[in-house]
C-alpha cells in the first residue's frame, strides 16, 4: 500500500467532499452537508471516537479491549450517579474514574493472571451492565426525578459555545447552497457550531496520543511491549506495567466516552444508552488501522452516518447516491490496477446501488442504520491484509517466558 | 478412583470460582443492607417450584443450544460473538416459513428446523468466508453481522409483508399454526409447560461430543484449532476447517431461537429476546466447552435467572444475579489458568526430580 502522507490524505478528504456536494446537488437533499447535520455528526462521533482511541491504547500495549462497551456503561453510570448531586464537572471526573477502574480490572486479569483477552473483556462487559443496573435500581428509584433505569437530571452543563465570529458568515455561504463552497462552509460551521468542551478536548487527546505513543520514549515502549513484549523486556522494559497503564488509560478514555452520552448527549444516565458504540469504536479502530489519525476518520463517517438517519429521510438517498458513485470509483480504480474479481464485484455493487438511488423516491431508515456496519465490512474485505494490528496483540505475556 | 480424581480436578476450578463470585455478591449485598440469606432463600424457594422449574429447563434449552454454537467454534480458536445475529436471522425466516406452511407436524416441525440451521449457517458463513478468503477477524465482522442482522430484520417484519399484524401496535411473522407448533410436557403441579425441544437440545449435545470424539471431521477440528501447523503437516486444512466450523457453529445457532418460538411465542416479533449469544459465550466458557460441562453452566444461568424474577419484590434488585454471573465468568478463567500453571509447574517439578534421579543412579 502506498503510504498515505499529508498530501495523499489531503486529497483523499477533499474527494470525498466534492463526492458529497455531487450527491446532495443531484439528490436534492441540502441537509447532506447542513451546518445543522455536520454539527450533530461531530456531535455523534466524539463517543465513538473516544471508545475507538481506548481500544488502541490497549491495543497498542498488546491487550485486546472487548470490554469497551462495559467500561463505557461504568462511565454513563457514574457520571449519572454523581451528576445530579455534584454537577457536571464532577460527574466527569468520577466517569473517568469509573472507567479506569474497569480498565484495572481488565488489566488485573490479563496481565497478571494471563487470561485470555477477549474471554475477560466479554466478562467486563457483562459485569460493567449488572453491576450499573443493580445501582440504579438502588440508587435511582427513589431519587427526585430518577428511575429504575434512569437518573435524576445532571445538573449543569459542561460548557459549549458557538464561535460566532468563523459559524455565522460560514453558515450564511453554506444557505446558499452552491456546489462545493456550500458544502466546505457547512462542515467548518458545523464544527464551531455549539462546541462541546469535550469535543475540543477529545480533537485534542487525539493529537496529544499520537504526539506520546509515537514521538515520545515512553510511546516507543509501550508500543514495543504490544510488537514484542519478549525482546522489549530483555531491552530493560519493564513490559506488565507498561500494559497496565495502557490498559488502565483505555479504561479511562472509554469513562469519558461514556461521560459525553450521559452528560453532554443527553443530561442523564439511562439504561443501554451506550448502545454498542464500545463495538463500534473498536471498529473505527481496525478501520483506522490501530493509528489516531484513522481512527477519528473512521468515528466522524460512522457519526456522520448515525446522524444522517436521525434528521431527514431523504438524506438517506443522498447517501446511497454517494456511496454508489464511491464504490464505482473504487471499481474502476480495482479494474485499473489489475484486480478483476474484486473491481466487478464492486462494479456489480454500485450498478445495484445506482439503480435504487434511480428507483425510489425515498429510502426506509434501515439503510442507514446498517450502512456504517456494512462500509467497515466492506472495507474490512478489501483492506484486510493491508491493515497491520500491533504484532503480539492478543497474546498473553508472562514474564520470563521466552518466545 | 483415578476417574473420580479426574472429576474432582475438573470441578475444582468452576466450584472455587463460584465461591468467590458468592462470597464477592454476599458482600455487595450486605453493603447495601440487604439480608443475604434472605435473598437466596428467597431465590431458592422459588425456584424449586414446579412451574419455576418448568421456565428453568425452558431457559436452560435456549442456553444450552446457544453455548454449544460459541463451543464449536472455540474449538477451532475461533470466536463466534455472531451467535446472536445469526439465530435472529434463522429464526426469523423459519417462523416466516413455519407460518404459511400447513402441513403436519412431522414435516412442518423437520423442515422450520433445517430452515434455521441453514439460514442461520449462511450468515455464519459471511463471516468464515470473510476469515478465510480476504483474512477479516471473525470477531469483527460477526459484530458487524449482529447490527447487520437487527437491522435487516426490522426492515423485513416493519416494512415488508413477511411482517403482519399478530397482536395490537405488534408486527411480528404469521403466527406458526397449531400443525406447526411444538407440543411440550406438563410438570406435575406446574401451570406452564416443558419445550419440546428439550429433547432436541439434548441430541445435540450427544451429537456434538460425538462428532468432536468420534469422528474424523471431529479429530482435524480439534487439532487445527490447537496448532494450525501441526495440522496442516498432518494434511488438515485449516481453512477449511475454520470455514466448516463457523458453518456448523452458526446452523446450531440457528436452533436458538426455536425452543421460544415453537414452544411459545409462535410468531418471530420486534420484542424477541435478543440476548441468548453473548449468554452461550459465558456458559461456553464457564463449561470449558464440554458438553457436560455447559449443560450444568446452563442450568445455573437459567436457575440464576429465573429464581431472581422475584427478587424486586423483597427489594433486591434482581441485576445482583448478573453481577453474580459476571464476576464467576471471571473468577473460572482466572481459576482455570491458575490451576493450568500449577500443572505445568508440577510437571516441570516431576521431570526435573526424575532427570536428576538418573543422573544420580548414573
Amino acid at each position: 500500500m502506498r503510504k498515505l502522507n499529508l498530501p495523499r490524505i489531503l486529497l483523499l478528504v477533499s474527494g470525498g467532499i466534492l463526492l458529497l456536494s455531487l450527491a446532495r446537488l443531484l439528490a436534492h437533499t441540502d441537509d447532506l452537508t447542513s451546518t445543522g447535520t455536520m454539527s450533530a455528526a461531530f456531535g455523534a462521533a466524539v463517543p465513538i471516537g473516544l471508545a475507538g482511541l481506548a481500544g488502541l491504547w490497549s491495543e497498542r500495549a498488546g491487550v485486546v479491549n472487548i470490554g469497551l462497551e462495559g467500561m463505557m456503561i461504568l462511565g454513563t453510570f457514574g457520571a449519572g450517579w454523581v451528576g445530579w448531586q455534584y454537577g457536571a464537572w464532577a460527574a466527569l471526573g468520577i466517569a473517568i474514574v469509573f472507567g479506569a477502574i474497569g480498565g484495572l480490572l481488565l488489566a488485573i486479569a490479563t496481565v497478571t493472571f494471563g487470561v485470555d483477552q477477549i474471554v475477560a473483556g466479554t466478562a467486563i462487559n457483562i459485569l460493567g451492565l449488572g453491576l450499573t443496573q443493580f445501582l440504579a435500581k438502588l440508587l435511582f428509584t427513589t431519587a427526585p426525578g430518577g428511575g429504575a433505569t434512569q437518573s435524576p437530571p445532571i445538573f449543569g452543563t459542561l460548557p459549549h459555545f458557538t464561535l460566532s465570529a468563523i459559524a455565522d458568515p460560514l453558515t450564511t455561504v453554506q444557505n446558499k447552497n452552491w456546489f462545493l463552497v456550500s458544502d466546505i462552509a457547512g462542515i467548518i460551521s458545523g464544527f464551531f457550531y455549539q462546541l462541546s468542551i469535550l469535543t475540543v478536548i477529545t480533537a485534542a487527546l487525539f493529537g496529544l496520543t499520537k504526539w506520546i505513543l509515537w514521538h515520545t520514549a515512553f510511546g516507543l515502549r509501550l508500543r514495543s511491549a504490544g510488537e514484542n513484549p519478549w525482546a522489549a523486556e530483555s531491552l530493560g522494559v519493564k513490559v506488565n506495567s507498561y500494559k497496565y497503564l495502557a490498559v488502565t488509560i483505555s479504561g479511562a478514555l472509554s469513562g469519558l466516552a461514556g461521560a459525553y452520552l450521559a452528560i453532554v448527549a443527553t443530561g442523564v444516565y439511562r439504561g443501554g444508552q451506550t448502545a454498542g458504540r464500545g463495538f463500534i469504536g473498536l471498529a473505527t479502530m481496525i478501520f483506522g488501522n490501530w493509528m489516531p489519525g484513522g481512527t477519528a476518520a473512521g468515528a466522524t463517517i460512522f457519526g456522520y452516518i448515525d446522524t444522517l438517519q436521525l434528521r431527514d429521510d431523504a438524506n438517506i438517498r443522498g447517501l446511497v447516491l454517494f456511496g454508489a458513485i464511491l464504490i464505482l470509483l473504487i471499481s474502476v480504480y480495482l479494474f485499473r490496477s489489475g484486480r478483476r474479481n474484486s473491481g466487478f464485484a464492486f462494479g456489480l455493487f454500485a450498478i445495484v446501488m445506482g439503480t435504487a438511488f434511480l428507483v425510489s423516491k425515498s429510502f426506509p431508515p434501515e439503510v442507514a442504520q446498517v450502512a456504517p456496519y456494512l462500509t467497515t465490512l466492506v472495507v474490512l474485505a478489501t483492506a484486510a491484509q493491508r491493515l497491520r494490528p500491533p504484532s503480539a496483540d492478543g497474546i498473553p505475556y508472562r514474564k520470563g517466558e521466552s518466545h | 478412583m483415578k476417574l473420580l480424581r479426574k472429576i474432582g480436578e475438573s470441578l475444582l476450578a468452576p466450584a472455587l470460582a463460584l465461591a468467590f463470585a458468592l462470597v464477592v455478591t454476599s458482600a455487595i449485598l450486605a453493603a447495601f443492607g440487604a439480608n443475604v440469606i434472605t435473598v437466596f432463600t428467597q431465590m431458592w424457594d422459588y425456584g424449586s417450584q414446579a412451574s419455576a422449574i418448568a421456565l428453568i429447563l425452558n431457559l436452560m434449552t435456549t442456553y444450552y443450544l446457544s453455548a454449544v454454537a460459541v463451543a464449536i467454534g472455540f474449538k477451532m480458536n475461533l470466536f463466534n460473538i455472531g451467535v446472536n445475529g445469526q439465530y435472529l436471522v434463522g429464526g426469523m425466516v423459519a417462523a416466516a416459513v413455519a407460518g404459511h406452511m400447513s402441513l403436519p407436524g412431522y414435516l412442518a416441525i423437520p423442515i422450520t428446523i433445517l430452515v434455521a440451521m441453514a439460514v442461520a449457517a449462511l450468515w455464519a458463513g459471511i463471516a468464515g468466508w470473510l476469515k478465510v478468503s480476504r483474512g477479516v477477524s471473525e470477531v469483527i465482522s460477526t459484530i458487524m453481522l449482529n447490527y447487520i442482522a437487527i437491522g435487516v430484520i426490522s426492515y423485513l417484519i416493519v416494512r415488508t409483508n413477511i411482517g403482519e399484524a399478530v397482536a395490537f401496535n405488534v408486527r411480528g411473522t404469521r403466527t406458526i399454526p397449531l400443525s406447526g407448533q411444538m407440543p411440550g410436557f406438563t410438570l406435575p403441579g406446574a401451570d406452564t409447560p416443558v419445550y419440546g425441544f428439550i429433547f432436541i437440545a439434548i441430541a445435540v449435545g450427544i451429537g456434538y461430543w460425538f462428532l468432536l470424539n468420534r469422528t474424523r471431521f471431529g479429530f482435524d477440528l480439534r487439532a487445527s484449532g490447537m496448532s494450525p501447523s501441526a495440522a496442516l503437516a498432518s494434511g488438515v486444512n485449516s481453512k477449511k476447517m475454520a470455514l466448516y466450523a463457523m458453518l456448523l457453529s452458526g446452523a446450531i445457532a440457528g436452533l436458538v431461537a426455536l425452543p421460544d418460538l415453537l414452544g411459545s411465542s409462535h410468531s418471530y416479533t420486534l420484542s424477541f429476546p435478543t440476548g441468548y449469544g453473548f449468554t452461550g459465550i459465558a456458559i461456553a466458557l464457564i463449561g470449558r466447552n464440554n458438553p457436560i460441562g455447559i449443560a450444568f453452566g446452563a442450568l445455573l444461568w437459567s436457575f440464576l435467572d429465573v429464581s431472581s424474577q422475584q427478587l424486586d419484590l423483597i427489594g433486591v434488585p434482581q441485576e445482583i444475579v448478573t453481577i453474580l454471573q459476571g464476576v464467576t465468568v471471571l473468577a473460572v478463567v482466572v481459576a482455570y489458568e491458575l490451576v493450568r500453571r500449577n500443572k505445568v509447574k508440577a510437571g516441570q517439578r516431576s521431570v526435573g526430580l526424575a532427570l536428576a534421579n538418573q543422573e544420580a543412579g548414573a
